[in-house]
């Protein structure tokens, strides 16, 4: 096993034993999305029949709001939980490199958030066509919208997870920092909220426009955190 | 390959300073420390012994001066090779309190990319007779106990060349502090080179082979019999029943004698350049003149004695 491997794993396999021993935080991850998850729900389970023809845009895009919220969330805990421990400067004294750190902590906070997006995802569409009219769930899952969700889904959720470590990085207080989490999640919630009632129309173009600038967001997001992890800074600094 | 231990010393630093801003933490340090040898680094509250540590450790880059650390230039491109040969044991444990003692250890020794982590996690826990606590949640463990998984942790690393203990016996009660000095008595007995920061002088007089008192400054860097005989003079110290009559007549034109001060109604201190020399004649002189002996002896000075003339009493460093 290579150095790198050995040191994203270490650091993988020590946050899942702490998700573990932590359900608060588990439970957290799942209560926010239930949030999110009623509204559309109720929503495509209660509209008659007539009304699938009206249906514009797709209602369960509300569910990307969950990968972008939950993981910046989980994301702000990776840098400053481990200051507040105590337990960042024994891990930078390691042979670790920041990115491998980094890597590992995106990785650990990313698997749960995507078993949490797609879990819930598939809910609601079960629900979808167990409850729904037949003529409402033919429109709402149309295999663009499944794919959208499906591919979307990892996208969103690391950048989230960029973002979370990186306020993570600058904060001192845990507190603060999955606040600012999980205001950094609302603008790309808001958004679903548009697409969702057609205020944004998405064409095919456009999400795959999306989709690569996603792509190269996620990119960048871990080479900006890892270019401006500053050890020094984290070690040194109280503020 | 090349045996490092063979080619220089494991630590070596060259006027290395670090200021944050305005405010000096340490400047112009200067020393070596040898394979082998357990260096301690002494020196009152804020007088830059941390900052040091980890400035060494690559946790922050020095202002100024130079430092090889096994062997490798302290630069920045190099700090992955520096922890790779190092292990450092900061002064707070900073253990993940949910996770067990093992489940710690077996972190780090991925981090250590190990071949045998179990292995190696087995002996470092025997090392701290923690075997038999190996499950237990580290949040449950008294405060001696974590510092005993601290130290484990930092005995995983079978490749360092240097350990840094950072104050590693701070906050510990004594009983527990004596287990901490005793592993760290069996790390020198296997010639671990050890860097020890503290302030607790009776342990650094215990466990040190050299010791460096730092108050922001280096102001003495020797073996601890070396700087009491720096700074102090030999001397032996006479009590008599009663006081001498005219003790010039006693003491006066001995060999090796330079001089005497009464301390105390019959107590003498008698300035010496040769004790082994100067004691027996001190003694022929006492019993010559008829004078009644309580004892004779060496004054002994601690490094305590060194550490308060060099550095002052109740000392905490100011920046600069």
């Amino acid at each position: 096993m290579s150095a790198t491997t050995s040191h994203v794993r270490a650091i993988y396999r020590k946050e899942v034993r702490e998700y573990r021993r932590n359900w608060s935080i588990v439970s957290t991850m799942a209560a926010i999305p239930l949030g999110i998850v009623v509204f559309p729900l109720i929503l495509v389970i209660a509209l008659p029949a007539s009304a699938a023809s009206s249906l514009r845009g797709d209602p369960l895009v509300i569910l990307l709001g969950i990968p972008a919220l939950i993981p910046s969330i989980v994301a702000t805990y990776a840098i400053v939980g481990e200051r507040v421990q105590g337990t960042l400067e024994p891990l930078l004294t390691t042979a670790i490199r920041r990115e491998e750190l980094l890597l590992a902590k995106a990785l650990a906070a990313l698997v749960p958030s995507l078993a949490i997006a797609y879990g819930m995802y598939a809910v609601v569409v079960v629900c979808t066509k167990l409850f729904a009219k037949p003529a409402v769930a033919s429109v709402v899952l149309q295999w663009p919208y499944v794919v959208a969700q499906v591919v979307f889904t990892p996208l969103l959720a690391t950048l989230s997870i960029w973002i979370g470590i990186a306020i993570s990085t600058r904060s001192s207080d845990v507190r603060v920092a999955q606040q600012l989490g999980a205001l950094a999640g609302l603008p790309v919630l808001l958004v679903t909220y548009l697409i969702s009632f057609d205020v944004i129309h998405v064409t095919p173009g456009l999400a795959v426009g999306f989709g690569a600038a996603l792509l190269v967001l996620d990119g960048l997001g871990w080479w900006v955190v890892a270019v401006t992890f500053d050890r020094e800074r984290l070690i040194t600094s109280t503020s | 390959m090349i045996d490092r231990r063979t080619t220089g010393p494991a630590l070596s630093v060259e006027k290395l300073g670090k200021q944050f801003g305005d405010r000096v933490a340490f400047e112009d340090v200067t020393f070596d420390v040898g394979y082998g040898e357990v260096f301690g680094f002494l020196g009152p509250n804020g007088a830059g012994k941390t900052t040091t540590v980890r400035a060494l450790s690559t946790l922050i880059s020095p202002t100024s001066g130079s430092a090889m650390v096994a062997g490798i230039p302290l630069l920045p491109e190099n700090g992955v090779r520096i922890r790779e040969r190092i292990s450092v044991m900061p002064e707070s444990p900073g253990l993940y309190e949910r996770l067990t003692v093992a489940e710690n250890l077996e972190c780090f020794a991925g981090l250590c990319a190990l071949s045998d982590a179990r292995h190696q996690i087995g002996r470092a826990l025997r090392e701290v007779k923690l075997e038999d606590r190996a499950n237990e949640p580290c949040g449950k463990l008294s405060k001696g106990l974590r510092q005993r998984v601290n130290l484990a942790r930092a005995l995983l690393n079978d490749h360092a060349d240097v350990i840094f203990l950072d104050e590693p016996t701070s906050g510990l009660d004594p009983a527990a502090s004596r287990e901490v000095h005793d592993l760290i008595d069996g790390l020198r007995q296997r010639g671990v080179t050890i860097f020890l920061t503290t302030h607790r002088l009776e342990e650094a007089e215990r466990l040190c082979d050299r010791v460096a008192l730092l108050n922001t400054t280096l102001r003495a860097l020797g073996r601890p019999d070396e700087l009491r005989e720096r700074l102090f003079a030999k001397t032996l110290a006479v009590r008599t029943v009663n006081p001498i009559p005219v003790p010039d007549d006693v003491f006066g034109g001995l060999p090796a004698v330079d001089g005497w001060r009464q301390d105390g109604a019959a107590t003498y201190v008698i300035t010496v350049s040769d004790s082994v020399v100067a004691a027996p004649h001190v003694t022929r002189a006492l019993a010559a003149s008829g004078a009644d002996v309580l004892s004779i002896g060496e004054s002994h000075h601690s490094l305590e004695d060194v550490y308060l003339e060099l550095i002052g009493e109740g000392t905490e460093a100011v920046p600069q």
